[in-house]
């Protein structure tokens, strides 16, 4: 399993946020959740421009075990969707903290970020 | 406690995932299962299946018992080694199991799935009654699928030169056996291969042999979408006690040749059979790449009226798309729907088969 990178944010549910500048932050799911999930097949993306809520259910990620819905970890705007995971789900296996990002999405407030789990605390987490 | 094959130690050592599966503790990949199914297609696989359950029958009234119990007809194996598909039936039809079953040199032999072991070897003591045979559980034998276009230059590497050229010369379905060994062109992917079965404690050898010669390790998770792609039934999912072979694409199966052979099921099954209007085991092929999964309700038709189930449903490594096995009502529709998270996704309806050695059939 890959290390859990240190600027990075968690939900209990395995969704990672990181901030890319300013107000933008990408979205994905953890290396360890790729992992448990098998061969990824199919991300259905968000809608771009759309407006979600901390904790809303906003993608669907499906692997040969099964479908599991992707909440976002931060409220605000959808600016841009990963459109080469539609041909090519199975970046999100390769490479779960870089390249297989799911959304980005310019943040509506920031102090939410705190109700976000540090990398210490999601890796204790995943020990469960 | 669930049980274990004699390679647990070696899938360990390979990283084999193990999950539980009806008893037993088996891989269900070595890493990437997509990667596994390719490779069984464009190379070779190699997969533990020692979990299936043995019985060997031996004695007079092992025939004429078999020819009772078995929907298929074993008249038709003429030599040892020779084998058959078959479905046992219940009195109603119902399909208790499927099998293969193998002409031995001591008389037969079946191997049947792990998942219904209890049950049809109740059914089978329930029915021997006059019959005059012996019929024995082989705890002791592991099973190994070598499946894929390179399983000869595999298995090459364990076996005789006279025994290769032997098997070389067989067709599917006919096996070649020296002593307690038993190597059959049978399999469970669509390719082309065979499936070994040898003593537990000679397995692990033969194993590590046929992976150093480049036989790739794999897991359950690929048989399954293998066997999907090549449109072969999966006991539980496509059939069950309720289910008849006209409703799982195994008519085939059932042989009305000998008209005077009565086997359990064969009046049930020929009622149903004139009266039609049952359900048939579809092949679909979904525009989406979304899952439609077991048990997902598939509509013929915009208002919802005629409807239909899929039974197994998964993305095809090989065809790149969603697929799945479907037992729809009668009806010359090409194209049907399914509902996914609020969405009505199309699939064209085709054959239940969908690649055959290689190729795209669908």
């Amino acid at each position: 399993m890959k290390e859990i990178p240190e600027n990075y944010k968690f939900l209990s549910s395995h969704e990672w946020m990181k901030v890319e500048e300013d107000t933008i932050v990408a979205v994905g799911i953890s290396d360890y959740a790729q992992d448990q999930l098998g061969d990824i097949v199919f991300v259905e993306l968000p809608e771009l421009d759309s407006e979600v809520n901390q904790g809303d259910e906003v993608a669907v990620v499906e692997s040969v075990k099964a479908a599991s819905e992707i909440y976002s970890p931060v409220s605000g705007r959808i600016i841009e969707v990963n459109s080469s995971l539609e041909d090519s789900p199975e970046i999100v296996n390769s490479s779960a903290f870089e390249e297989g990002w799911f959304f980005k999405v310019e943040v509506a407030d920031s102090s939410e970020f705190e109700n976000l789990l540090s990398p210490e605390q999601y890796s204790e987490h995943c020990k469960d | 406690m669930t049980q274990k094959t004699a390679l647990f130690e070696t899938h360990l050592a390979a990283s084999g995932r193990m999950i539980e599966f009806n008893g037993w503790t088996m891989p269900i990949n070595f890493g990437s299962q997509i990667e596994e199914h390719l490779m069984v297609r464009k190379g070779c696989g190699i997969f533990d299946v020692s979990h299936m359950t043995f019985l060997d029958f031996k004695g007079p009234g092992c025939k004429s018992f078999l020819r009772k119990i078995l929907a298929n007809d074993i008249e038709n194996l003429t030599e040892d080694g020779d084998a058959i598909y078959s479905a046992i039936l219940n009195e109603s039809g119902g399909v208790l199991d499927d099998l293969i079953a193998y002409r031995m040199p001591f008389g037969y032999r079946l191997v049947i799935n792990c998942a219904t072991k209890e049950k049809v070897i109740k059914w089978i003591r329930q029915h021997i009654k006059e019959h005059s045979l012996i019929m024995t559980l082989r705890e002791d034998l592991a099973m190994l699928a070598i499946q894929g276009p390179n399983y000869l230059r595999v298995i090459s590497q364990f076996l005789s030169k006279t025994l290769l050229d032997e098997l070389k010369n067989k067709r599917a379905f006919q096996s070649v056996i020296e002593d307690e060994m038993l190597i059959s062109k049978t399999g469970y992917t669509g390719e082309t291969g065979v499936e070994v079965m040898i003593p537990s404690r000679e397995v692990k050898n033969i194993w590590l042999q046929a992976v150093e010669s480049g036989a790739n390790p794999s897991g359950l998770g690929a048989r399954d979408t293998l066997r999907l792609e090549a449109g072969m039934n999966l006991y539980g999912f496509e059939m069950n006690d309720e289910i008849s072979p006209l409703e799982c694409n195994m008519a085939w199966t059932v042989s009305l040749e000998d008209k005077k052979r009565e086997f359990i099921g064969k009046k049930s099954f020929e009622l149903k059979k004139e009266k039609g209007g049952f359900h048939t085991l579809k092949g679909l092929m979904f525009k989406d790449r979304s899952i439609v999964r077991t048990d997902h309700e598939v509509f013929l038709d915009n208002n919802k009226n005629t409807k239909g189930v899929v039974t197994s449903g998964t993305y095809s490594p090989t065809l790149k798309k969603s697929i799945a096995l479907a037992r729809i009502p009668p009806s010359d529709k090409r194209i049907c729907f399914s509902e996914l998270r609020g969405k009505m996704i199309e699939a064209s309806i085709g054959k239940p088969r969908f690649v055959k050695e290689g190729k795209i059939i669908f």
